[in-house]
């Protein structure tokens, strides 16, 4: 058994390995007339734009993706130069109307977004022309390894029950050297997809057949994301599965969390786009889904006759009415911890690491202001665009709109989320982004603490402060403040996992919906003290 | 302004020391020899297996004690002199006190069997004992095997922890059948197939006669005397039951038995001297309960009252129904009210067990009258509030059965197994007793 997971562990390291190895591989040049064919395709204004672009990209040289992407950059850098310099040069002499002509000669965008787009029409070499023999080679290897690495613990871990033993023992879930080494690797992935992901157009080319298949396109670096994320899912669910065996709230919170991501967040928006309509994403619920509100996405629904007025309606009545009253029957975790695709990496990829979550006073604070800064901040970024698409403004409250935006979506969605929220599991826990930044969790909470029927609730007198339920939690609550209190635990940020009723070793805990009257009931003297005093220092 | 003075940071301990600041403006000194904070000693075992650090047992945060003004002392209290109220500590220090508590818990049994203080040899109680496990049996290659001596809890705490670690464990049980003074034998006879199926090397009814030591001191082996079967191990761990920690007070004017001698308000012989927790003994067993009672929720019972005593409120210990809880290996265990090992004359049983042999309940009730007298559930989660309410109301087996729905504490979607339960039960009593639906009304009422 233990041969078999050192095996599984091999092949995963090497699968892996190849995964990373392929972004240093194959070559990049365009023929002259593919070039002209995408310079057609952006209708450049810039005169200057298509020689640079020669120059770097219409090459007998092997270059590799680096190489190219930097040439490309350096193209439109020199291109956007040009004009700026002539922008200077006229400024000089103010001449204002040849100044204002060379605006529309400089190209706007982000570089790197620009040369992936290229690139991805320029590359060849082995990764390319054998997609389906590395698909094998890298998710196959890697796949096959993790299972291997985690189907032999239904027997390694004895029988059925909570088996948490060595976890703070262990390098890779003890914040070791492991740990750090994954906190690295997830990073890098990370930065490389979000801000380069030119540097990574080889792994879409080992998704294109699939991509192909599912939307009738090639794949793009979030079809590469989308992917990864349903596989380490769906992988990382069997480890779900095998160690919770026991325990059946587990077993089907983790199935639906499942069936979200691969049908909700991948099938249907792929589907949705290779029958030409706007690929969304139904249990995407705005705020988290920050840019619903946005132009181009309101444009493209406006565009999209019927399913996107329907898919408009959808998104309100999510948000407004759905999310709410769900809320109120069954507490945010039919969201945060049945549906969502940030929670169900969390639960599943960041189980290993839920114990690291901070559970001090301290960040209590800090978690209540950051999460609901980030839900103001993406309010008001919302009321700004809203306001400037129906007005034709450009800025609302002094505020512009494409900067709010912008800033939203890098220092929110994707440093807060993607590079902090996931990259950080090893160290910080699986729920960063959950619990210090994700302005629905926030909206959601104030429901929960405010007007909702969940609560999880504690067993009368017997709780011995062991800590276990505090250092599961996920959500950095300390469970047993409450519980030693013989007090119901009611908190905005309880996602409602379930891990502190299933770790407690006196089934003290358990998660349920109830009236709400009694459902916050502090106390002094727990249950199974004399009577009357009991009556003496809690009803005063 | 008036001192406290509290000698153990335990639950019972802190529990005083916290009620005594929420009444009250008085100067609070906690006094522990074993560790700077409060810790919860039932979860050291989890530190072992490495569900969590050792941090990760302080209920409170360090800055906790400051905040709320109670000071904490690191001592070792040698002597107390009661006329003078003045603690005398080893290491030459002294405290004055207007009022002490005496809190300091349990230590383990030893009974004199030879070579009980070699090295390797331990109890599983303290701080430190955990610290020497970690010594001398850190994985299964320093520690091939180990020999537990004593079938309680802790006994097989110890055993499940040496088990995490995939080191061999014999474990010597000097009854017939593991914990059978206090459970009944359907369970006892559970945890023993538990015990078992974990690969434990479980020995019923066997004694220890010596325990021998290597050249360097240390342990070797134990000796049964049964069977004169001398079984190599490198470490022994003593588990056969605690008794009051109160060697310190032996030379004092205050009166002991096993425990410290304490009235119905936990009030010693000598005026302001209390004594709460493991360490106090009442004169006669209060109800149905043992005079020393040696359980984390009595500790944290008598620090609620003793507190009230003590900020000028005098009220009687007066513990309410009788609930405990535990948990063996993978099986975990409450109870509610009273089930008794061997059922008394009144007393008729009702026995369920689940067909995979690791769930089970047993009701204890009155026979001539049908009232309720106590539960064992295995396995099976049930709600203490529920039955704290059935036992002050009197109720009868049957509306515990008609109910039980509403008592299950299980995780939503657990499988139940009310109707079975209650249909073996008409069926062994002639009885028509009728599952009712769970009623949150009911429940929450």
């Amino acid at each position: 058994m233990k041969i078999l997971k050192q095996l599984g562990l091999v092949l995963f390291l090497i699968g892996l390995g190849i995964f990373t190895g392929t972004l240093f591989t194959g070559s990049f040049s365009l023929t002259e007339s593919e070039l002209n064919e995408f310079i057609a395709s952006k209708a450049y204004k810039s005169e200057i734009i298509k020689d640079e672009l020669k120059k770097a990209t219409v090459t007998n040289e092997s270059l590799n993706i680096f190489q190219f992407s930097s040439r490309v950059r350096t193209a439109y850098e020199t291109s956007n130069n040009h004009y700026d310099a002539l922008i200077a040069k006229y400024d000089a002499e103010k001449n204002w109307n040849k100044k204002g002509e060379q605006y529309q000669y400089r190209i706007s965008g982000k570089l790197h977004t620009i040369s992936y787009e290229i690139a991805k029409k320029a590359g060849s070499g082995f990764v390319k022309e054998n997609a389906g023999l590395l698909w094998w080679l890298t998710f196959g290897l890697a796949i096959i390894g993790a299972l291997l690495f985690i189907l032999p613990n239904f027997i390694l871990l004895g029988n059925k029950g909570i088996k948490n033993n060595g976890i703070y023992l262990e390098a890779s879930t003890n914040r070791g050297w492991i740990a750090w080494l994954v906190l690295v690797y997830l990073v890098s992935f990370y930065l490389l997809l979000y801000f380069m992901a030119d540097y990574v157009v080889n792994w879409t080319y080992i998704l294109d057949p699939v991509s192909e298949f599912l939307n009738g396109g090639p794949a793009s670096q979030w079809f590469v994301y989308g992917f990864l994320y349903c596989v380490i899912m769906l992988v990382m669910a069997t480890r779900m599965y095998i160690k919770y065996r026991h325990n059946k709230y587990q077993i089907i919170r983790t199935t639906s969390v499942l069936f979200f991501q691969i049908v909700f967040a991948f099938l249907i928006p792929e589907i949705m786009t290779s029958l030409n309509m706007p690929g969304y994403d139904f249990k995407n619920a705005f705020p988290l889904d920050y840019d619903f509100f946005f132009d181009w996405n309101l444009d493209s629904l406006k565009n999209s006759g019927a399913i996107g007025l329907f898919i408009l309606v959808w998104g309100i009545v999510l948000t407004l009415v759905i999310v709410p009253v769900m809320v109120y029957f069954f507490g945010k975790r039919w969201y945060c911890s049945w549906v969502c695709g940030c929670g169900g990496l969390a639960e599943t990829l960041g189980d290993p690491y839920r114990q690291h979550s901070d559970k001090s006073l301290n960040a209590w604070k800090l978690e209540r202001w950051l999460v609901h800064s980030v839900l103001v901040f993406s309010l008001v970024m919302t009321l700004v665009t809203l306001y400037c698409y129906f007005s034709g403004a450009e800025t609302f409250l002094g505020i512009k709109s494409y900067w709010i935006k912008d800033t939203y979506s890098l220092l929110i969605g994707s440093w807060f989320a993607g590079v902090i929220g996931t990259g950080f599991y090893p160290i910080f826990g699986n729920r960063v982004w959950c619990r210090f930044g994700c302005p629905l969790a926030a909206y959601l909470g104030l429901v929960q603490r405010f007007k909702s029927r969940f609560r999880i609730t504690t067993n009368g007198g017997q709780c011995i402060s062991c800590g276990n339920c505090s250092t599961y939690c996920e959500q950095g609550i300390d469970v047993r403040a409450y519980a030693q209190k013989g007090e119901n635990i009611v908190r905005a940020s309880c996602v409602g996992c379930g891990i502190c009723s299933a770790v407690c070793p006196r089934g003290v805990l358990k998660l349920e919906n109830g009236p709400e009257k009694g459902r916050i009931n502090p106390t002094d003297v727990l249950l199974g003290n004399d009577v009357n005093l009991m009556d003496l220092v809690n009803q005063k | 302004m008036e001192h406290i003075v509290i000698i153990g940071n335990g639950i019972s301990g802190v529990t005083t020391a916290r009620h005594i600041r929420k009444l009250s403006d008085k100067k609070i000194t906690i006094v522990s020899a074993e560790a700077d904070y409060f810790f919860s000693r039932t979860a050291l075992m989890y530190i072992y297996m490495g569900h969590m650090k050792f941090e990760h047992t302080q209920p409170y945060e360090n800055w906790f004690w400051k905040k709320n003004r109670i000071n904490l002392k690191k001592g070792y209290v040698k002597t107390v002199e009661t006329k003078s109220k003045t603690l005398h500590f080893a290491n030459g220090d002294s405290l004055q006190y207007d009022k002490l508590v005496i809190a300091t818990g349990s230590k383990p049994n030893k009974f004199g069997w030879p070579g009980q203080d070699l090295d390797g040899v331990m109890g599983m109680y303290h701080k430190q004992d955990l610290d020497n496990l970690e010594k001398y049996a850190p994985n299964n290659k320093v520690c091939k095997r180990a020999v537990i001596v004593g079938g309680g809890l802790i006994g097989i705490e110890l055993a499940e922890m040496l088990h995490s670690r995939h080191i061999p464990v014999t474990f010597l049980v000097r009854e017939s059948s593991f914990w059978n003074g206090v459970l009944p034998e359907g369970e006892s006879a559970m945890i023993n197939r538990e015990i078992l199926e974990n690969g434990i090397d479980l020995r019923l009814g066997v004694n220890l006669k010596e325990i021998k030591a290597d050249e360097n001191g240390k342990v070797k082996s134990v000796v049964i005397p049964e069977t004169g079967e001398e079984i190599a191990c490198d470490v022994v761990g003593l588990t056969a039951g605690v008794s009051p920690n109160i060697d310190f007070i032996k030379e004092s004017d205050i009166e002991t038995g096993r425990g410290v001698k304490v009235n119905r308000f936990l009030e010693t012989n000598i005026p302001d001297i209390y004594a709460i927790g493991d360490c106090a003994e009442q004169h006669e067993g209060i109800d149905q309960r043992r005079p020393i009672e040696a359980v984390w929720y009595t500790g944290r019972m008598m620090g609620e009252t003793v507190a009230q005593t003590i900020c000028d409120n005098r009220i009687e210990y007066k513990p309410g129904h009788w609930f405990n809880s535990a948990k063996f290996i993978d099986i975990e265990y409450q109870t509610y009210g009273w089930v008794w090992a061997q059922p008394k004359d009144n007393e008729a049983r009702f026995y369920w067990e689940h067909q995979d042999g690791k769930k089970c309940i047993h009701l204890n009730y009155n026979k001539n009258t049908n009232e309720f007298i106590g539960i064992n559930t295995f396995g099976i989660r049930m709600r203490h509030e529920f039955f704290d309410k059935i036992l002050t109301e009197k109720q009868s087996v049957d509306y515990v059965l008609e109910h039980l729905a509403d008592a299950n504490f299980d995780p939503e979607f657990y499988k139940l197994h009310e109707k079975e339960i209650v249909s073996k039960f008409n069926k062994e009593n002639n009885t028509n007793i009728q599952l009712k639906k769970k009623s949150w009304k009911r429940i929450f009422a």
